[in-house]
């Protein structure tokens, strides 16, 4: 399970820019890092390589006891976050050492992991794309209904796995061959193309593509 | 929102004339045809502004030939060499739609002076 190098952000929200050969591009902004390495794992001590890397700080006040004992290791303040990025090469990072948007490059393909828009407890049309009953011909309170949802006698039951109605969104998602736009180190800010899981202000992880 | 404004404010263009629905404009396009750059002029009346930071656009109108050709440009488009306001025009409406279906010596629009 090698993974790769990221770097963990915040959503800003989307806006168009355009390209060097005038056409408009959809890019989303993403507010990421610098984020401290916390921990380091280490096949001695572990049994794997990976770093632990944190994000969004807040006053110390805020932090409860064991995680201002964790974060003390690194020395440099408390934060919200804290993610693991597991991948060879690890054990050569350095405890306390920052990770900014310099790792990217314009042109480069990531993929972004977040949590998507819950949408709360949905229909069938919507969660699963189902076409829905008849507007007419006789349907009575069920326009939006999924139809059957199995058999008779044999096979008995619901057949595992059923398209139905229940809860969506809220889960994380993750978006791969996204192409990074721009990389602006002054402000911390990447701008990759297109759209990202999540809403405005989440927490997502941006990651080299494999 | 702060990190964006900067972003779009980069982006646009803070040299474009301020102009509306119903001024005449002369838009001068840069047209890159394979090695050579030229340059083309679109001529018309605006039909509408659209608002915005980088997405704003304004659609211009005029009758090549008898057949009416309208062309929507995007405000802050690195294309557009420049625009010229040829003449303001006295309208009523933000969006003069109204103007498509008109021929003739019905089609023209009073100047507006501003004083």
């Amino acid at each position: 399970m090698a993974g790769t190098l990221g770097i963990l952000g915040r959503k800003l929200g989307m806006t168009r820019i355009f390209a060097d050969d005038g056409t408009m591009v959809p890019v989303t902004v993403i507010q990421a890092g610098p984020c401290p390495v916390v921990q380091i794992k280490t096949p001695a001590s572990d049994g794997y390589e990976a770093v632990q890397i944190a994000f969004d700080q807040i006053p110390e006040r805020k932090a409860t006891k064991p995680m201002r004992g964790h974060l003390a290791k690194a020395g440099r303040g408390e934060y919200r976050v804290l993610r693991e990025l597991r991948f060879d090469g690890a054990g050569g990072f350095e405890l306390g050492m920052d990770l900014t948007v310099s790792i990217f490059a314009p042109g480069e393909k990531v993929k972004v992991t977040g949590t998507s828009i819950g949408k709360g407890f949905q229909g069938v049309m919507k969660r699963w794309n189902f076409a829905g009953l008849k507007a007419t011909h006789g349907t009575e309170k069920a326009h939006r209904s999924g139809g059957s949802i199995g058999n008779n006698t044999e096979p008995g039951k619901v057949m595992k796995g059923k398209k139905m109605a229940g809860h969506m969104g809220a889960k994380t998602v993750t978006c791969i061959g996204l192409e990074i736009v721009d990389v602006r180190p002054e402000d911390n800010i990447l701008l990759v193309k297109g759209q990202i899981p999540g809403p405005r202000n989440a927490v997502v992880m941006v990651r080299k593509q494999g | 929102m702060n990190a964006i404004h900067k972003i779009e404010l980069e982006q646009m263009r803070l040299d474009m004339p301020s102009f509306r629905a119903g001024d005449t404009v002369k838009v001068f396009l840069r047209i890159i045809e394979g090695e050579k750059e030229r340059i083309q002029v679109f001529q018309g009346a605006v039909l509408r502004v659209r608002k915005g930071t980088t997405n704003a656009t304004f659609t211009v109108r005029k009758v090549s030939d008898g057949v009416g050709v309208e062309r929507v440009f995007p405000m802050h488009s690195p294309f557009i060499e420049r625009v010229e306001v040829v003449s303001q025009g006295k309208v009523r409406r933000g969006r003069i739609y109204y103007l498509r279906r008109l021929k003739g010596k019905a089609a023209r629009i009073k100047t507006r002076t501003d004083w």
